[in-house]
């Protein structure tokens, strides 16, 4: 399954993006989903306001979903793979029918399985996540990042931040990024402590 | 697995026989225990079995009644709340459960509380031989995932469980799962009015 023209395919710069946007979360909450889009999100800065799963895989949509409809005056953004994306991907649809304003999701698409080996996943062939997302209803559903060649320098990092974070939600980002190999950037594995910590800079308890 | 028959709760009715008690009932007084529980959300796949209490959620403004693709969706959207201030609900057939295997592993390592409202099927005369496999494995795959679970032996029973069962959550830090039994809800016939 492995396809070694994967690992030329040109892409986004998946740390310089995540800690490019993250630098401008405020007080959002950061909801990261399992394998690299957590160790990202702890490269870029660990903070008791992010929650990282290491497991559940295709929870951390709806994960964002309820955080977002518990807290409807804080920005939830959700930062996970494409196949973690499709694993949960009726919750697009869930999603769009609850509609939360403050919801966003920042799918990190290198078109493979990259924790596991890189074998090849879905969005190399035929799959759209940000179609797939407009057609569950999210209308603000849109990819970076595809054109070859285009580097992190490509796609302004400013202006999707504060797309990520300010838009009226849901919105999703799908960055088309390089199946590149950084190195592990791992928080906590406790899970008790993840959630104590990021419930009591939630909800103060 | 336990069959509550007291709460402190005065809006819920108390010591009803299961001969007298009309069994859709027992939907109406699940959804009078919400407010009190301080549960705004309540996730679900609908089912039959659940028709009353659904309906009741839908057409409370106080209530947002969210409806899944599929019932793991839900697990993760009560860890999400709970992370949030606040417990919900997922409501669902015993077929679903069979859905949310690997999601309760959520809950379980984060010691997150969820709550669990099953409709059973697959039990007495289930006419339906589908439903049977995974309605037979449900008390046993939820107490291997370190599910407490409830079953209400009679209509009466299911709010009191369900509030026990929301207080057992809380305080353990765990899911909690009231099963509601075919008994209580009635087989589903499959005439043609069905």
């Amino acid at each position: 399954m492995r396809d070694a023209g994967l690992d030329r395919r040109a892409g986004l710069d998946r740390r310089a993006l995540v800690a490019g946007i993250l630098d401008r979360r405020g007080d959002a909450a950061v909801v990261a989903g399992l394998g690299s889009p957590a160790w990202d999100c702890h490269a870029a800065g660990d903070s008791p306001l992010n929650f990282y799963f290491w497991g559940a895989m295709g929870g951390a949509a709806m994960l964002g979903l309820g955080v977002a409809l518990a807290q409807p005056a804080r920005r939830v953004l959700v930062v996970t793979g494409d196949a973690e994306m499709l694993m949960g991907v009726g919750s697009l649809a869930t999603i769009a029918a609850q509609a939360p304003s403050n919801l966003a999701l920042l799918v990190l698409d290198n078109e493979a399985f990259g924790e596991t080996g890189r074998q090849a996943g879905l969005t190399r062939r035929s799959t759209d996540i940000a179609a797939i997302a407009r057609g569950a209803g999210i209308d603000a559903a849109f990819t970076v990042g595809g054109e070859v060649g285009e580097g992190a320098g490509g796609t302004d990092v400013d202006a999707l931040a504060g797309t990520l974070f300010e838009k009226e939600g849901p919105v999703l980002c799908v960055a088309k990024i390089a199946l590149s190999a950084e190195s592990g950037s791992y928080p906590p594995r406790d899970g008790v402590l993840l959630q104590a910590r990021f419930r009591a800079a939630l909800a103060g308890d | 697995m336990s069959d509550v028959s007291t709460v402190d709760d005065p809006d819920i009715p108390q010591h009803r026989d299961a001969e007298d008690s009309n069994v859709a009932d027992w939907g109406e007084q699940v959804f009078r225990s919400l407010p009190g529980l301080g549960i705004r959300h309540v996730a679900t796949v609908p089912d039959a079995g659940l028709g009353r209490f659904l309906e009741l959620c839908d057409a409370d403004p106080a209530i947002r009644l969210i409806t899944l693709t599929t019932e793991e969706e839900g697990i993760a959207l009560a860890c999400g709340t709970w992370l949030g201030g606040e417990l919900a609900a997922v409501a669902m057939q015993s077929s679903g459960v069979g859905n949310v295997v690997n999601m309760l592993g959520l809950p379980n390592v984060c010691r997150i509380p969820c709550l669990l409202l099953v409709s059973m099927r697959g039990e007495a005369e289930e006419r339906n031989p589908w439903q049977v496999p995974v309605g037979r494995a449900v008390p046993d795959l939820l107490a291997a995932l370190g599910v407490e679970v409830f079953r209400p032996e009679s209509a009466s029973g299911v709010a009191p469980a369900f509030v026990e069962a929301a207080a057992q959550a809380r305080q353990a830090g765990c899911p909690a799962a009231v099963l509601v039994s075919q008994r209580i809800i009635g087989a589903k016939s499959f005439t043609s009015e069905d």
